[in-house]
C-alpha cells in the first residue's frame, strides 16, 4: 500500500485535475457556510450535539441494551456482531434463510468497512448499490473516495463513458439529467427484483428502538418498502438517547455536509410492516477498542457528514483514494489508526495541523488534537528512522544555546557559500521546487549582542 | 512589567529583521523588553513530527530562559500556540503554568495586554493577510471562517491602523498555506500545491506584499514564490507594524 505522501504525489501529477477536485469539493464547503451561517445559535447546537454524544459514549451499554430491548419488542430481530467477519456472516445467514438472489443496498459506510460486497458475490449474491454516487463507483470497481459523495472523484464524462460500457447508453457527452436518468431506469428494474433490502442506520433511538435513515434520493425508503426482507446495518456508536434529541442532529447533520437545511429523506423506521422482516445487526469492529481509549474515545461523535474531508486543504487535494482507508479524510485519519496503526501510520501525518476540521465539525471532535496524539503514538511504535534520527539530532542542538549557534553559523554560511548544485542537491527535500531563505550574516542574536 | 522576548530558531538563523522589528516595535510602545540569551526553540519541530518525548529538555530550557518574566512575547502565533497548549508534557510547576498563561503572539500582545490604541506607522501598499492557522484557530486571534460568531481579527485590525496601507480581500480568507513544519518535507507534493494556491490567490487579487503572524508561513510562500518569479513579496507583520515609509 502507498503511504498518503506517495499516493498524493501521483494525484498531483495532473494539476489542472487537482484544480477541479478542489473546486469541486470547495463548492461543498462554501455551501455549508451558506447553510450554517442561518443559523445564529449553530455553536450552541454543536456543543448541544456534543454533549448528547458525550453521553451516549458514557452510558453506551445501558443505552445499547434499551435499543436491543425496545427493537426487539417492536418484532424487530436484533444481532450483534464483534468485527467485520461476523457482521458478513450474520448478514448472509439472514439472506440464506429467505433464499434471497438479488438485494439492493442503500449508503452504508460500515458495510464498506466490513467489506460486504465481496464477501456476498462470493456466494452469487447480487448486490445492488443503489445510492447514485455508491452505483457508479460499483460499476467502475472502485471504492468511495468521500463519505457523502462517493463518487465525487469523478467528472460527468468520465461517467459517460463507465455508463456506456456498463449499462449501453449511448453518447451523452456528459449530460448529468441524462445519466441520473439512465442510472434511475437501470435502478428502478433492481429495485422491484430485490429479495431484500440493506440500509445503514444514521441514528438509533434508544428509548424507541426506531433508527433512521437520511438520503436525499430516496432510495433506501424504496428498497426497504419493496422489499420483504429489511437488514438495517449500524456501528455501536450511531446511538443517540431520545427521539427529542434528533432534530438536533438532523439539523447539524446536512447543513455540514453541504448547506441543505435536512435531507431530502429522513426516514424512520420502527417495526416490519405484515408480512416482512426487519433485522438491525449491531457492530463493534474496533469501536469499543477506540472507547476505552481516553485520547480518541470523542471521535466515535462523528455523525459522518463529511464536513471536514470539505474543508481539509489536503484531502481536496490527494483525493480520497490517497487515504486506503475506509473513512478517508481528517475523521479517516484518527480513526483507522485504531483498525491498524502500522498500515495507516502515514494519516496522522497527512494534515498541518491546521485546525479547520475542528472547527468545521458539527459535533466537535478535537480532530487536530487527535493527530498529533496519534503521531506520538505512532512514532513510538513504527519510528521513521530518518525523521527520528533528524529529530534527535533537533534534540540535541536545542537542548544546548552554544551548539545551537554554532550550527545556525555553519548552515547560514553552506547556505552562502555552497554552489547551488550542491546546495539544491536530492537530499534537499525543501528545495525542489522552492527557494532556501537568504542566509543573512548575522543571526538575530548575534546583532542583538553587538547592540547591547 | 517585565517582558521577555522569544525569537524562533527559524527567525534568529535566516528572517534576523523580523526580530529587529519585533524588538524596535514593542521598544517604541514602551514595553521594557529583555532578550535571554540562551534562548534556542520551542521544541515544537520535534512534538509535531512525533517525538514530542525528544522536545522535553527543550522545553525545560525555555522555562528556564524565561521563568523571571511577567509575560513572554515572540513574533510567532505557532510557537506561543505551542507553549501553551502542548506545555503539558513537562512537570507543571509555578513557572510553567505560569509562561503557558503569560505566553503572547505579538499581535495578541499588543492588542489584548498593551491595549495600544494607535501605532506610528505608515506603508503605502496594497497587502493581503494570511491567517496563520495556529494563530487564528489555535490561539483564536480571530474568527475562523467556519465559525458563525462576530467576525474579527486582531491581526486585520492592527493591520488598518498602518496608515497609506490596502488590506485586500481574498477568495479564501483563511486557507493553510502548506508548510505545516516536516509536512513540507514529508508531503512535499500536497505542500507546494497548497502554497501555490495561496500565491495565486494572493496575486489575483492585486496583493504586494503577503503578511502573516507566523514568518513559517511566509518562507514557505516565498520559496515557491522566488523560484517561479512571482511578482509578490513577503514581510512579518512586525516588519509592517514598524514600518515608516
Amino acid at each position: 500500500m502507498l503511504t498518503h505522501s506517495q499516493a498524493a504525489k501521483e494525484f498531483n501529477k495532473d494539476e489542472s485535475r487537482v484544480d477541479w477536485h478542489d473546486k469541486a469539493i470547495w463548492h461543498l464547503r462554501q455551501n455549508r457556510d451558506l447553510g450554517v451561517n442561518k443559523i445564529p445559535n449553530w455553536q450552541q447546537l454543536r456543543e448541544t450535539a456534543s454533549e448528547i454524544k458525550l453521553n451516549v459514549l458514557s452510558h453506551l451499554d445501558t443505552y445499547l441494551e434499551e435499543f436491543e430491548k425496545m427493537a426487539l419488542s417492536n418484532g424487530v430481530h436484533v444481532h450483534w456482531a464483534l468485527d467485520g467477519d461476523e457482521h458478513n456472516k450474520i448478514v448472509k445467514d439472514i439472506l440464506e434463510k429467505h433464499s434471497v438472489q438479488k438485494l439492493v443496498k442503500s449508503k452504508s459506510m460500515l458495510t464498506e468497512e466490513c467489506n460486504l460486497n465481496p464477501y456476498l458475490e462470493k456466494y452469487s449474491i447480487e448486490i445492488v448499490d443503489t445510492d447514485l454516487g455508491e452505483r457508479i463507483i460499483q460499476l467502475a470497481k472502485e471504492k468511495p473516495s468521500h463519505i457523502t459523495a462517493p463518487a465525487i472523484h469523478k467528472k460527468k464524462e468520465e461517467i459517460d463513458q463507465l455508463f456506456q460500457k456498463m449499462l449501453g447508453t449511448p453518447p451523452s457527452n456528459g449530460d448529468a439529467q441524462f445519466l441520473v436518468n439512465a442510472a434511475r431506469t437501470d435502478l428502478r428494474k433492481k429495485f422491484l427484483n430485490a429479495d431484500a433490502a440493506i440500509t445503514g442506520v444514521n441514528f438509533a433511538i434508544a428509548e424507541s428502538g426506531g433508527f433512521v435513515v437520511c438520503t436525499n434520493e430516496g432510495n433506501a425508503d424504496l428498497g426497504v418498502h419493496l422489499a420483504p426482507v429489511h437488514i438495517a446495518c449500524m456501528g455501536i456508536e450511531k446511538i443517540i438517547p431520545k427521539l427529542e434529541h434528533l432534530g438536533v442532529f438532523l439539523r447539524l447533520l446536512a447543513r455540514s455536509a453541504n448547506g441543505q437545511s435536512i435531507t431530502s429523506y429522513s426516514s424512520h423506521f420502527f417495526k416490519p410492516r405484515k408480512g416482512q422482516e426487519m433485522h438491525i445487526v449491531i457492530v463493534d469492529n474496533g469501536r469499543s477498542k477506540q472507547l476505552a481509549s481516553e485520547d480518541f474515545r470523542n471521535s466515535l461523535k462523528c455523525i459522518r457528514c463529511g464536513a471536514c474531508m470539505n474543508t481539509c486543504p489536503i484531502y481536496r487535494r490527494s483525493g480520497g483514494h490517497s487515504y486506503g482507508s475506509t473513512i478517508p479524510g481528517p475523521i479517516g485519519s484518527i480513526l483507522s489508526p485504531n483498525i491498524d496503526l502500522k498500515k495507516y501510520s502515514s494519516l496522522p501525518f497527512a494534515s498541518t495541523l491546521c485546525g479547520s476540521c475542528t472547527d468545521v465539525c458539527p459535533v466537535k471532535i478535537d480532530i487536530h488534537s487527535q493527530l498529533y496524539k496519534w503521531r506520538q503514538i505512532i512514532m513510538k511504535e513504527h519510528p521513521n528512522r530518518v525523521k527520528q534520527m533528524a529529530m534527535k539530532t533537533n534534540q540535541k542542538v536545542f537542548e544546548h544555546p552554544r551548539l545551537y549557534n554554532i550550527v545556525g553559523i555553519v548552515m547560514r554560511r553552506a547556505i552562502k557559500l555552497l554552489p547551488k548544485s550542491i546546495l539544491y542537491n536530492k537530499l534537499n527535500i525543501w528545495g525542489k521546487q522552492r527557494d532556501l531563505p537568504n542566509a543573512p550574516k548575522k543571526s538575530f542574536k548575534e546583532w542583538y549582542n553587538e547592540r547591547s | 512589567m517585565k517582558v521577555g522576548l522569544f525569537i524562533p530558531c527559524y527567525i534568529d538563523q535566516f528572517y534576523p529583521q523580523v526580530g529587529v522589528a519585533t524588538l524596535e516595535l514593542l521598544e517604541k510602545l514602551g514595553v521594557n523588553i529583555y532578550y535571554p540569551k540562551n534562548q534556542t526553540c520551542c521544541g515544537q519541530p520535534m512534538a509535531n513530527s512525533g517525538f514530542e518525548c525528544y522536545s522535553k529538555d527543550t522545553c525545560k530550557l525555555f522555562i528556564k530562559n524565561f521563568r523571571e518574566y511577567d509575560y513572554v512575547v515572540t513574533p510567532s502565533g505557532s510557537c506561543a500556540y505551542h507553549v501553551r497548549h502542548h506545555y503539558n508534557i513537562i512537570e507543571q510547576n509555578e513557572n510553567v503554568t505560569h509562561l503557558r498563561k503569560n505566553t503572547f503572539e505579538l499581535c495578541d500582545f499588543i492588542a489584548n495586554v498593551m491595549e495600544t490604541l494607535h501605532l506610528d506607522a505608515s506603508l503605502h501598499k496594497k497587502v493581503g493577510l494570511h491567517q496563520s492557522c495556529h494563530g487564528l484557530r489555535g490561539l483564536k486571534l480571530g474568527q475562523g471562517s467556519e465559525l458563525v460568531s462576530e467576525p474579527h481579527s486582531i491581526a486585520e485590525s492592527l493591520l488598518l491602523k498602518v496608515q497609506g496601507l490596502e488590506l485586500v480581500s481574498l477568495n479564501r480568507k483563511d486557507e493553510c498555506c502548506g508548510f505545516g513544519g516536516t509536512f513540507a518535507i514529508t508531503e512535499e507534493a500536497i505542500s507546494i500545491k497548497m502554497g501555490k494556491d495561496r500565491l495565486t490567490d494572493h496575486i489575483k487579487n492585486g496583493v504586494e506584499i503577503i503578511t502573516a503572524t507566523d514568518m513559517s508561513c511566509l518562507m514557505h510562500l516565498e520559496g515557491i514564490s522566488k523560484r517561479n518569479n512571482l511578482p509578490i513579496e513577503v514581510k512579518h507583520i512586525a516588519e509592517i507594524l514598524n514600518s515608516q515609509c
